[in-house]
């Protein structure tokens, strides 16, 4: 019996060992059509159907290469600079991208095509954008929120946790995305013709609107945001700053945010709700910045 | 019994193979940013001992955590590069200069400029001449160095749990 038992458990190691996590949706989808098969619940033709839909749809975001998502970052990035203007500060301008490419290195995905760069806006609305190609912008209305440098290295990690999860990749309609991907996967090895310029130029200008309308104008889920202020935590912690950044952070947004505003108060949860939602996982100790970090960080800011 | 006995031995066979670090000496990878580099110890306060660019091919030699070790062409310099800096596929760079048959496998190669490359983005930018690239432009060019980073954890006394860095 116990030598059962340890060759049972060495097949089922043995055959873990051998899935790899980036099949695993495909072996779902494939053992479950075989099942209904072996059931009588499907034809087999149904099956092979089920098998090609579920390899087509685990593929299909991580066909854009990256590349092709820092194309459509720079797009999304113009667009939300023909609605806000750039804050020229560089005072300001080098403080946030140190602190946030600091914290981007520290994260699970540092290396992305073109890297994470941070731009502030003129704007008393309370937002901030990320787009999928790493290009971040932060509104003087949100760096308001941040009474310490804690809580803005928590609204930047919030801002890099959108890219690395793919939020905005996410918000492209599915048949946009097949409808890309398919003639992306025609096209050859040479240079684009006219006409394949004009038909990959209509679909790029889709994907963008899809993107924007998201980001700008609906938000995303509330799921993503959650998912979003989890990995802010997990990022800030690791590089040693107090996740309570966030809390706080949050605490004067709910003071400051205009309610009917076009900002966060449309596009992001209650900031309270997230509030309940982070400490339902977790609890904190009070931030006591040092002095030199509190300095630095009101200078950075100061006329705001 | 004997075959029960050299069921099991074949089966810890596997195992050991499946479970052992996956890196196979002659396995090579491309670098798939614009731009990055090799440093001398995993993480990013090394010291750098080479640049690499998009569609570089580099060989596997090693691994740590995220951190991948690798040797470029010719075997040296040896160095450390952040697994997310790399992928499997082949880049094969200026289309239309190599032999790649239309609908070779996705799983193997990746064409670079194809898709939404900058021909896509001059087509986009002259329907949609509202939109402004110059900041996108500039703020892509704001890049902080390592030590620059290092230095303002240690000045504003942010102390990682663990070491800093990319683990």
């Amino acid at each position: 019996m116990k030598r059962f038992l340890l060759i049972t458990g060495i097949a089922a190691m043995a055959i873990m060992a051998f899935t790899s996590c980036s099949t695993l949706v495909d072996t779902a989808g494939t053992l479950g059509s075989m099942l209904g098969e072996q059931k009588g619940l499907i034809t087999s033709e149904q099956g092979d159907s089920i098998r090609k839909g579920t390899t087509a749809v685990a593929k299909s975001l991580e066909e854009f290469t990256p590349e092709q998502e820092y194309y459509i970052g720079r797009a999304v990035g113009a667009v939300v600079l023909s609605r806000y203007r750039v804050y020229e500060n560089a005072q300001l301008n080098d403080y946030v991208n140190i602190l946030g490419q600091t914290l981007a290195a520290a994260s699970d995905k540092p290396e992305i095509f073109g890297g994470y760069h941070f731009l502030v806006l003129d704007s008393g609305d309370i937002n901030a954008f990320a787009t999928p190609g790493g290009h971040i912008f932060v509104t003087r209305g949100l760096i308001r929120c941040c009474r310490l440098e804690d809580a803005l290295a928590a609204v930047l990690a919030h801002e890099i946790g959108h890219v690395q999860l793919r939020h905005g990749m996410q918000s492209i309609e599915k048949a946009r995305t097949t409808q890309a991907l398919t003639i992306i996967a025609t096209e050859g090895a040479k240079n684009l013709g006219s006409s394949e310029v004009a038909q990959l130029t209509d679909t790029f200008s889709g994907v963008i609107s899809d993107i924007t309308n998201s980001l700008i104008n609906n938000g995303y889920s509330r799921a993503f945001e959650y998912q979003a202020d989890q990995a802010s935590v997990a990022l800030v912690n690791r590089l040693g700053y107090n996740p309570q950044g966030l809390i706080d952070m949050l605490k004067v947004m709910g003071k400051n945010i205009k309610k009917g505003g076009m900002d966060f108060a449309k596009t992001h949860p209650d900031p309270n709700d997230r509030i309940k939602e982070i400490q339902g996982r977790q609890n904190f100790t009070p931030v006591v910045e040092p002095n030199v970090r509190q300095e630095r960080f009101m200078a950075a800011i100061a006329g705001i | 019994m004997t075959g029960f006995r050299s069921m099991i031995f074949c089966l810890v066979l596997l195992v050991v193979q499946g479970l052992s670090p996956a890196v196979n000496a002659e396995e090579t990878m491309s670098v798939q940013v614009k731009e990055s580099e090799v440093r001398a110890t995993p993480s990013f306060l090394g010291k750098i001992v080479a640049k690499v660019v998009y569609g570089d091919r580099v060989t596997v030699t090693g691994k740590s955590g995220s951190w991948t070790k690798v040797s470029l062409k010719g075997g040296t310099p040896q160095g450390w590069m952040h697994a997310s800096a790399l992928t499997t596929k082949r880049i094969i760079l200026k289309a239309g200069q190599t032999n790649v048959k239309s609908g070779t496998s996705q799983d193997e190669l990746a064409l670079a400029g194809k898709g939404f490359n900058d021909q896509v983005e001059a087509s986009f930018m002259n329907q949609n001449k509202i939109l402004d690239y110059t900041w996108i432009n500039l703020m892509e060019t704001f890049k902080v160095k390592p030590e620059l980073m290092k230095t303002f954890l240690a000045e504003g006394e942010v102390v990682a749990p663990s070491e800093g860095g990319a683990q």
